[in-house]
């Protein structure tokens, strides 16, 4: 009686489906270096996508802060990681580390705002230090490039050897490989006693503090992890593609990166991996049908899952690292 | 620190909303191993004083003091560090957590794991052991794996109170512990809080005089803010100022 193991029978059997379908997933994503050569840019868009979900995940859906500008950490990271490569060293690991760096430092210094207030302070605070940093941007023209963004860039092949080609072979393979880690760490995190932690605070922050949980402190820590992540994967846009502009800091990203979660779900890690998934597939058929029509049609498949619950693409995997789950 | 200090102690404690005076110069003492009761009509502001002795409300003047230690500004997670620990009038649990979960944070934060980022929770045997322990002392063992938004109301109320225990309190407050809880479940919520380790001081606050007699071997009276009397259960029965205080107002349920 003493020693019973979180692990239930039942839920030991449910943690080995959620096993496979995991391995199946990462199957699918390698095998897709073979199966669609020809696609391997889009591929490289989505595994940037995705962990750009991941770490809004971690933010919304394990520790429930809302979050319109998230792009800030993944804008910062695209130039700091575009800069380094300009004028310090053309090493894309260096330049990722660099990304992630900047965007985890951001983090933290912007967690303390959004600390405390409601869901509607936080959605404006974020959005908030997101356009400041776009503006900074687009006015340190000397720095970066302004409106015509950073041009330029070069990066050496990773570990010298695999060069980006144009066909995005390596850059696929590196964006999937970074998503990899991320997903392993995040996996960790959210199944450690500080990623239940998490979970009360979003659940009751009220009585999270009474039961002697440090809301603050857990609320800084996942906030920089999370971006952290975030600067990772614009640093992994700017390596990939050689190119950054002010795009990355753009409202859209902040919202698109939102919709991407909500829409393969929150709290359960790979929710941001499936939603870039269908996102970016959705958007590559509807616009080569009707280019005009794709936020059209995005617009409409989002107002129908809010609407007919949060019955989401990805159920299946649903409750992947709770307790009982591998670790 | 010496040993005759009193578990729980304040001073003049007052706390102002605007011109409402919801706590008037308060000082009350709670013993070490206590049996103590709060009561007083709705609108009293037991809650209130609570609230402040716990840390979610910071008074406007006046000092609290955890066995001679000041903790008037201390951060409501830390009270609970020092061993001060609390319940809910109404729930205030982790909806999308189980039992075994929920009890399981508040055991792994108590050891000092909380902030662990690279450890498995699930697979910590100190954390499992000591939550099944709780989830048997507790009756909720046969729904230690349930989500806690579907359980029974009667279950939720004993969660509520294990929760507390799971930080090892050395004073705990009880807030209405059988508010809510029908007539034939409120033995079992009783059953346990009589049952608590005799070391830790509690602080009853609760309507329902039953419970209050049966548990209490000491009580103090709140009215309008203002400490009323404090004495034995029998002085408090037999005391005209509360009996005027219960039977002269409606507004008490």
């Amino acid at each position: 009686m003493q020693t019973t193991p979180f692990a239930i029978p039942s839920k030991a059997a449910g943690a080995g489906r959620t096993f496979a379908l995991e391995a199946l997933f990462w199957a699918a994503a390698v095998a897709a270096i073979f199966l669609a050569p020809r696609r391997l840019l889009l591929l490289n868009e989505i595994a940037i996508l995705g962990l750009f979900a991941l770490s809004l995940d971690l933010v919304l859906g394990y520790a429930g802060i809302v979050s319109l500008g998230h792009a800030a950490f993944f804008g910062l990271g695209a130039y700091s990681a575009g800069l380094l490569l300009l004028h310090v060293t053309t090493n894309p690991l260096w330049a990722l580390f660099a990304a992630a760096l900047s965007g985890g430092v951001l983090g933290f210094a912007t967690s303390f705002l959004v600390l405390r207030g409601t869901d509607l302070t936080r959605l404006m605070v974020t959005l908030g230090v997101s356009l400041l940093l776009g503006e900074a941007a687009n006015k340190l023209h000397d720095l970066t490039g302004g409106a015509d963004g950073l041009q330029g860039i070069t990066a050496a092949p990773v570990f010298g050897l695999f060069r980006f080609d144009l066909a995005g072979h390596t850059a696929y393979v590196l964006s999937l490989a970074m998503l990899f880690a991320c997903v392993l760490v995040a996996r960790r995190i959210t199944a450690s006693p500080f990623g239940m932690t998490l979970r009360t605070i979003r659940d009751n922050p009220l009585r999270a503090a009474a039961i002697g949980v440090p809301v603050t402190r857990r609320l800084v820590a996942v906030y920089t992890i999370a971006a952290l992540f975030a600067g990772l994967a614009g640093g992994l846009l700017a390596v990939t593609t050689q190119f950054v502009s002010l795009d990355v800091f753009d409202f859209a990203r902040s919202a698109d990166v939102m919709l991407v979660l909500i829409l393969g779900g929150t709290g359960y890690l790979y929710g941001g991996l499936l939603g870039a998934v269908a996102f970016k597939v959705l958007q590559d058929v509807i616009s080569t049908l009707t280019p005009q029509y794709w936020r059209f049609w995005i617009g409409l498949l989002l107002v129908a899952l809010m609407i007919a619950g949060r019955d989401r693409l990805g159920a299946v995997f649903k409750r992947v690292p709770r307790a009982g789950g591998p670790s | 620190m010496n040993a005759t200090l009193p578990a729980l102690e304040t001073q003049h404690l007052n706390k102002q909303f605007g011109g409402l005076v919801a706590t008037r110069d308060v000082s009350f003492t709670l013993l070490r191993g206590a049996r103590h009761a709060l009561i007083g009509p709705n609108g009293a502001g037991k809650t209130t004083f609570v609230n402040q002795l716990s840390g979610v409300l910071q008074p406007s003047s006046g000092s609290i003091a955890l066995y001679g230690q000041d903790i008037t500004r201390l951060r409501p997670d830390l009270r609970v560090r020092a061993g001060l620990a609390r319940t809910f009038q109404i729930n205030q649990l982790f909806r999308d957590l189980t039992p075994r979960e929920t009890l399981g944070i508040a055991v792994a934060q108590r050891l000092g794991s909380g902030g662990r980022l690279w450890r498995s929770f699930a697979r910590d045997p100190a954390i499992a052991a000591e939550s099944a322990a709780l989830l048997a002392e507790f009756r909720l063992d046969d729904v230690a794996d349930t989500r806690t938004a579907s359980l029974a109301y009667g279950k939720q109320r004993l969660l509520e109170i294990a929760l507390a225990i799971a930080a090892r309190p050395k004073v705990l407050l009880l807030d209405e512990p059988a508010a809510g809880v029908p007539e034939d479940e409120r033995h079992e919520i009783l059953g346990v809080v009589k049952a608590l380790p005799a070391d830790v001081a509690i602080l009853l606050i609760e309507h329902d005089m039953d419970l209050v007699f049966a548990f209490a071997d000491r009580i103090s009276v709140l009215v309008e803010g203002a400490l009323l009397v404090e004495g034995t259960p029998a002085e408090i029965a037999a005391d005209a100022r509360v009996k005027a205080v219960y039977l002269g107002s409606s507004d008490h349920g």
